[in-house]
């Protein structure tokens, strides 16, 4: 799928002097405060948030990791 | 015929809609607030044009999830009118009510001027009155516009017919250069598998009258409301 955002990135990039960069491509980063669900629920639980909300999966991929405080 | 116009948080074209419906056309219009969970007695809903929940996370993610949006996708399941212009067709396609996803204009920039559609089909409620091949002349005002869906629904969708309107030059043909924002196969609006929910980037409700120097989008409307006496004599 075309990221116009992420060819003008590159592009700055390379005029940068940055010629080793071959593609950038834009995302978004959430932090996703759980409160302390088990970790196979929370999986769970945060797969649907992304499926239902978070992502749209005709132009998104998704993926998560957990991180504890 | 009695238009109904959803006012989610950030819409800001639903005057526009009601101006064309009351004053310009005569009917009844009136404004359902998204928190709404019915949409007693209406013939037609319309999702106008705005930033609907301030259009975060992704244009549309969020007005999906607003309470009327079940009473409108119940309508639609039923066979109402569904009508998304701009904003309201970004909802649409986040609801999975129309097919594909409007994302970010191929060259970044709001784009906000008159171009041309060219009517993909004339028997669809919406367009009725309007042969096929016209070239219409709407204008645009979005920055996220690029229509985009993956191979699979798209050779689905033409071979559906759900493609409703495609940008074109001023003689109707479908050229790169009229395309304003990288849409697949210059898609301006699309509809679902039996017609009756149709969303659109340009906007038929700001040319709807001489006065504004263009009323090609009138011609929508007039569609709209043959459609409703159309059904309403085939019920008698």
């Amino acid at each position: 799928m075309l990221d116009p955002q992420g060819k003008a990135i590159c592009t700055s990039l390379h005029q940068l002097g940055y010629r080793e960069v071959t593609g950038v491509r834009i995302g978004k980063f959430m932090e996703v405060n759980l409160g302390g669900l088990p970790r196979e629920e929370a999986e769970k639980r945060l797969g649907d948030m992304c499926q239902t909300l978070l992502a749209n999966t005709v132009i998104e991929d998704y993926r998560f990791e957990f991180l504890d405080e | 015929m009695k238009f109904g116009i959803v006012v989610f948080p950030g819409s800001n074209c639903e005057h526009d809609v009601y101006h064309v419906v009351k004053h310009l056309m005569g009917h009844e219009a009136t404004f359902l607030w998204h928190k709404n969970e019915t949409l007693p007695g209406i013939d037609c809903v319309v999702l106008p044009g705005g930033f609907a929940h301030g259009d975060y996370l992704r244009t549309g993610a969020m007005a999906r999830f607003s309470p009327i949006m079940n009473a409108v996708r119940q309508y639609a399941d039923r066979g109402g009118m569904v009508f998304g212009i701009c904003n309201g067709f970004q909802i649409l396609a986040e609801a999975g009510l129309l097919p594909g996803a409007l994302v970010r204009n191929a060259n970044l920039q709001y784009i906000c001027r008159d171009l041309y559609v060219r009517v993909e089909r004339q028997d669809t409620p919406y367009t009725n009155r309007i042969k096929t091949g016209t070239a219409l002349k709407i204008p645009v005002g979005h920055g996220e516009g690029c229509y985009y869906a993956p191979d699979a629904v798209l050779q689905e969708l033409v071979k559906k017919r759900q493609v409703v309107f495609r940008y074109c030059d001023p003689k109707g043909e479908i050229t790169a250069e009229a395309n304003p924002n990288g849409s697949l196969h210059n898609i301006a609006g699309v509809c679902n598998e039996k017609g009756n929910v149709l969303g659109m980037m340009p906007h038929p409700d700001r040319c709807a009258e001489e006065i504004l120097g263009n009323a090609d989008g009138m011609r929508l409307f007039t569609s709209i409301l043959h459609t409703w006496q159309q059904t309403r004599r085939n019920r008698i």
